[in-house]
């Protein structure tokens, strides 16, 4: 699916008539940006439903989908920051919104992992990380809303350039949101598979050694055990 | 802002594409080593229930004994 978006960003959609060529950057940028806000969300979502039902299979998936939503807003900034180089002249800016509201979330889940280590009690390490989890999944959709209100023409903002784009381009952007969502969601399960695989040769490790103590073997670690 | 020249700008847009594909491939190559580590641990504890199973002692009391 990725691969097709592509081949349509090169081969098929038109070069922006203010930007150029420098456009086809965006095609890029903005899906890896809705999926990773749309990540922290459910990453939130996770937490909430593992406070719920107390089942660490939610804090599990919450753990991922904020891993694989982390490394994709650190490409968010770097794409961002390659076309601010190109179109504004600079590699950061700090007055435009946008930029610094997505830094602050970035900033905000980076501490993600420093948190749970922190905690070395696995009940309380998974119950804190749940109720960071929600708080920070709030403020991704208030703050882009905040963000949205402020008024700035700085910044492109991307519905605004899709509903007044040729069908062409909104074709295009939208096989690449849908590629990056799979994507997403398949280092997502791949991930959690190797999670999985690796606490069931712990436990069956933890049996040929007649080893009960949950913390002997696997040591200190911010990842939530099963 | 005028938009920049092809030859310019295909420079940035180069970039940035060859980032997106950086990350997937230290993403994809993290997973892959910890894949073989997992891997490695299987046959290792393969080994361990094969002993288990020849001298019909289990692991942990062959260790308690030692």
């Amino acid at each position: 699916m990725l691969t097709a978006a592509f081949a349509l960003v090169f081969f098929y959609a038109p070069n922006d008539a203010d930007q150029g060529f420098i456009f086809k950057i965006f095609y890029v940028h903005v899906p890896m940006a809705i999926v990773a806000l749309v990540g922290f969300v459910a990453g939130g979502v996770f937490g909430a439903l593992h406070l719920r039902s107390g089942e660490s299979k939610w804090d599990m998936r919450s753990y991922v989908t904020i891993h694989v939503s982390v490394i994709l807003a650190v490409g968010v900034l770097v794409t961002g920051s390659i076309w601010a180089r190109a179109s504004w002249g600079h590699w950061w800016v700090w007055d435009e919104p946008m930029l610094v509201s997505f830094l602050i979330i970035f900033l905000l889940y980076a501490t993600y992992w420093p948190l749970r280590f922190s905690i070395e009690d696995r009940e309380k390490q998974s119950r804190y990380a749940s109720v960071f989890a929600i708080v920070a999944g709030a403020f991704v959709p208030l703050n882009f809303a905040a963000v949205r209100m402020a008024e700035s023409f700085t910044h492109p903002q991307t519905g605004t350039t899709t509903t007044s784009a040729p069908g062409s381009v909104t074709l295009t952007f939208l096989v690449a949101l849908a590629g990056m969502t799979l994507l997403f969601v398949t280092l997502c399960k791949y991930e959690m598979a190797s999670k999985h695989a690796t606490f069931r040769l712990r436990a069956l490790r933890r049996r040929l050694a007649g080893d009960d103590d949950e913390l002997s073997l696997t040591g200190r670690s911010a990842a939530p055990q099963l | 802002m005028p938009a920049l020249p092809l030859d310019e700008a295909g420079k940035y847009v180069a970039a940035a594409y060859l980032v997106f594909l950086a990350l997937l491939l230290i993403y994809v190559a993290i997973m892959a080593s910890k894949l073989s580590r997992i891997e490695r641990e299987v046959v290792e504890l393969a080994e361990l229930a094969e002993d288990d199973e020849q001298t019909g002692t289990p692991a942990r009391t062959r260790e308690t004994v030692a």
